[in-house]
């Protein structure tokens, strides 16, 4: 099955770049960028790689919709390989703001089909030389706030033919959080080799400075720093962009690529987390599998409040005996 | 008309009537039985902590000794009512402490409730007896330690699916010495270990206990050191049922288990070793109640245990059970009133295990009491879903949950919206119903014409325009609760139906077509119904009326719009002094 993913050309080109943001991670562990996968370089959907802000198909950002208009989408079945990376959603409408853009196609989508949500956001402009989150995605994972598929696609998926990749839903299947985690554990009690993460969730509870709550985030549904912090960007970017002030016009699309990646270094917002032993460490120092084996929450902090944190977790462990 | 009734005696009529809504009827029949009535209510309950404040209830209720409250909507249990929307207990306790000095049982359910919060209650209630706390969060292992040393009568503490935060304290050895009154333990929801000395002497000095249910850290080869210890147990929920394959284990585990003769009810079972489930069955001829929904054993062995359960009535259980394990049910459990099948890899879109609508099929016909089912599979068709129905009339809930958004018939790709129609067709005293695969709105023209008793219903990725919200509103003449996720539902239906709105507990409709302008409106014509929406953009007030809202949660209310919301919640009511 092909599928088409926006934007990207096979090898890491110009459009890959921009969809990947660092949220001040310390010394990240490089993009697996060898786990390019054929599919990359198959077929493109064009009119779904045209670049604007929305889910594919539906129509610009200003013009309301009633729900009716929308409906002329078919509401496809998602296993079907005809599908042309138009969100099975018929239910959505197009609102302003690209972080709704975002849970829209969260919570409507069926199935993502191995693309980012950086796809359809940030479109348009300045690239950073940096890898692309969309390479580590296609092997089978998902990978956009909360969005899951089990850990052990990356090793069932075939480069040429990857199975329906059963992108998670936020809230669907309706099962809850600690029978996801459970099952999780279960499993890699029973069924671990070579220490392979195996399906299932691993929800770790998300805070932020100066956010009113936090959120739950799955580990497993990620398989690098970059993924994670692309994710997390996402998800409290409302937050930060709060503190500018409310922005002017029909919505977020107003606000520029740069602009949003200044503040977000600007402010030097920092990610930590705690770990079995209770300490708070830089996430990104240690490789990625022993990160989520340790990791119990995570903290986005401000740059300064985190000087002074525990030594590096590689230093820790040569410190240990 | 001068002869009244003694108050007393109808006081005394009054005692005999516990059902909620017998009580409400009463207190409407006339002002004096009002009055008699409100002060000898001993129980409330209130199904939505938002719809009324503490200072009502207390102000109509001054003799209260045990109060129920939930708190968030239902799903929240899915994730999807962000962190810090509300439910918070503390407001109630505060009020409750002063008001009701003879409280002694507090039971939540998706609420919030901090240690502070805890130990108020330790320290408010002399005669404190019972906390249930239902998937509740916010507080930590100190509350417990607060709930433990001060409540010297207490008799239950039940903490199912919560989340506490696990400060690795030990709690256990707050109780008293003297405390030999607890009857119901269940800490499943703690991850972190327990001191199991402070557990031994507990149990050890409850002769009443009842009711233990254990977290996953307590070991297996500990297990038997407990049960010896409390022979009269009748429901039991083990830790981790994993250990060493040790032949003296699995002898002292058995012979522990024997001696139980009481044991009705078994649960826990995480990480299991098959090696040692046969230590329990010779409980099993009795059991009533067994949870294996978390032990990932096969079918052959989870067959082997219910084969042996001719009593049972309660069954929740992995999909590892496959469509063989259920027909064995179907012949052996001819007791079984309620079902739960969940999944053991929900995020793979291939199936695992052999699993169909057919073990749904099979447990239809051979369990004629069955009632209640909740069943997560790959497949359905709608001739089987008529099967069930025309099998089990006597269904009062009927979840499923098709996997797959918007899955048809896998046989005919039509979709289910015979399948379901025959449901509500033959199940006349179906009171939940939860909605998945493809439907159109036809499927809710046959639940809005046939679905009487209808008090709870749930849809998700379903209906193809409003005339499917208004089927359900117009015609399902007991709808309570009605929760709704990613469906074409707009304005049109919502605002043709603005009035039943009151005649319900709560509406939930998220990442539907329900435009701000509309719950603008809505607020406006319906002063008693709460209309919240949440929204994590943060800009809600520079959208224009057309744009949609992503999530709303209306509900009736006699306490006007709360004013604990955080940012990403607002309520439609116009007047600013109600903003935040």
């Amino acid at each position: 099955m092909t599928s088409p993913l926006l934007g990207i050309e096979g090898g890491g080109g110009q459009k890959n770049a921009k969809f990947t943001r660092y949220l001040g991670l310390s010394d990240c562990s490089s993009v697996d960028s060898s786990s390019i996968s054929e599919v990359n370089k198959s077929s493109l959907n064009l009119k779904a790689t045209e670049l604007r802000l929305g889910l594919p198909g539906s129509q610009s950002p200003e013009s309301s919709l009633t729900s009716s208009e929308k409906l002329d989408e078919k509401p496809l079945f998602p296993l079907l390989p005809s599908v042309d990376g138009i969100c099975s959603s018929s239910t959505k409408t197009v609102v302003s703001g690209h972080k709704r853009i975002f849970t829209d196609a969260i919570d409507s989508c069926s199935e993502i089909k191995g693309l980012s949500e950086g796809n359809w956001l940030f479109s348009g402009s300045n690239s950073d030389p940096s890898k692309s989150v969309i390479q580590g995605n296609f092997v089978g994972n998902s990978n956009v706030n909360e969005i899951v598929s089990s850990g052990d696609q990356s090793n069932k998926v075939k480069t040429s033919n990857p199975p329906a990749a059963k992108a998670q839903v936020v809230g669907w299947p309706p099962v809850r959080s600690f029978r996801k985690n459970i099952l999780a554990t279960s499993s890699k009690n029973n069924d671990e080799v070579d220490g392979k993460p195996c399906s299932g969730a691993l929800f770790v509870k998300v805070s932020m400075d100066g956010a009113p709550y936090l959120r739950k985030v799955d580990l497993r549904g990620y398989s690098t720093y970059q993924q994670l912090s692309s994710a997390l960007e996402k998800m409290f970017t409302c937050f930060t962009i709060g503190q500018c002030g409310p922005q002017g016009g029909p919505g977020r699309e107003n606000l520029s690529e740069s602009k949003l990646r200044d503040l977000l270094h600007g402010s030097g917002y920092v990610l930590t987390y705690e770990d079995k032993d209770g300490d708070w460490m830089l996430v990104g120092d240690v490789p990625w599998d022993m990160f989520i084996g340790s990791c119990k929450r995570l903290k986005i902090m401000k740059g300064s409040d985190a000087i002074g944190l525990a030594p590096r977790a590689s230093e820790k462990s040569k410190t240990r005996s | 008309m001068g002869y009244s009734f003694p108050e007393e005696v109808l006081e005394h009529v009054f005692s005999f009537i516990s059902l909620h809504t017998d009580r409400n009827a009463v207190s409407l029949v006339c002002k004096s039985w009002y009055e008699i009535e409100r002060w000898c209510r001993r129980r409330i309950f209130i199904g939505n902590c938002y719809a009324v404040s503490p200072g009502i209830v207390i102000r109509r209720f001054p003799e209260v000794r045990s109060v129920e409250l939930k708190g968030k909507p239902h799903f929240a249990d899915f994730n999807l009512v962000p962190d810090g929307w509300g439910g918070y207990f503390y407001p109630w306790i505060c009020e409750m402490a002063r008001a009701y000095p003879w409280l002694e049982e507090i039971r939540l359910k998706r609420m919030v409730i901090t240690d502070e919060s805890l130990e108020l209650i330790s320290k408010s209630f002399k005669n404190f007896k019972v906390l249930v706390l239902s998937s509740c969060e916010g507080f930590s292992i100190d509350g417990l330690a607060a709930i433990a040393a001060n409540c010297r009568n207490l008799r239950e503490l039940d903490l199912r699916e919560s989340e506490v935060e696990d400060l690795s304290g030990h709690w256990l050895s707050h109780f008293p010495d003297s405390c030999t009154s607890l009857q119901s333990l269940n800490m499943s929801c703690l991850l972190s270990e327990v001191s199991f000395s402070a557990l031994v002497r507990l149990i050890a000095r409850s002769p009443n206990l009842k009711t233990l249910r254990l977290n996953r850290a307590v070991p297996l080869e500990k297990l038997s050191t407990l049960l010896h210890r409390a022979p009269q147990l009748v429901e039991l929920g083990t830790g981790a049922y994993s250990a060493e394959i040790r032949q003296d284990l699995l002898s002292n585990l058995t012979e522990a288990f024997a001696k139980c003769k009481e044991l009705e009810g078994l649960s826990g079972f995480w990480d299991v070793v098959p090696f040692y489930l046969p230590a329990f069955y010779s409980v099993c001829s009795r059991l009533t109640s067994l949870n294996l929904s978390y032990a990932t054993i096969q079918s052959p062995d989870v067959t082997k245990i219910i084969t042996q359960c001719p009593n049972l009535q309660r069954l929740s259980v992995l999909d590892y059970i496959e469509d063989t394990g259920l027909d064995a049910l179907s012949l052996s459990c001819k007791e079984l009133r309620e079902l739960r099948v969940f999944p053991s890899d929900p995020f793979v879109a291939d199936a695992n295990v052999a699993l169909t609508e057919q073990g749904l099929v099979s447990v239809s016909e051979g369990c004629s009491k069955l009632q209640s089912v909740l069943y997560f599979c790959r497949q359905m068709s709608n001739s089987a879903l008529t099967t069930i129905a025309k099998n089990r009339p006597n269904l009062t809930c009927f979840r499923l949950c098709i996997l797959e958004p918007r899955a048809p018939d896998y046989q005919t790709l039509e979709p289910l919206d015979h399948g379901f129609g025959a449901i509500v067709d033959h199940c006349k005293q179906l009171q939940r119903l939860s909605l998945s695969g493809l439907l159109t709105d036809r499927v809710f023209e046959y639940i809005g014409n046939r679905a009487k008793k209808l008090e709870m219903l749930s849809i998700a990725f379903a209906g193809d325009s409003d005339l499917g919200l208004h089927f359900v509103l117009s015609g399902c003449e007991s709808l309570r609760k009605l929760e709704i996720r990613d469906c074409p539902f707009g304005d049109k239906a919502l605002l043709a139906n603005v009035s039943k709105l009151e005649t319900m507990r709560s509406l939930w409709m998220s990442s539907c077509s329900v435009s701000l302008g509309a719950c603008k409106w809505l607020s406006q014509k319906m002063p008693r119904l709460n209309v919240e929406v949440i929204d994590e953009q943060g800009d809600l007030d520079s959208r224009p009326d057309s744009c949609h809202v992503e999530k709303l949660y209306v509900y009736r209310t006699v306490a006007g719009p709360r004013l604990d919301m955080p940012s990403f919640v607002r309520t439609m009511n116009q007047n600013p002094a109600y903003r935040r």
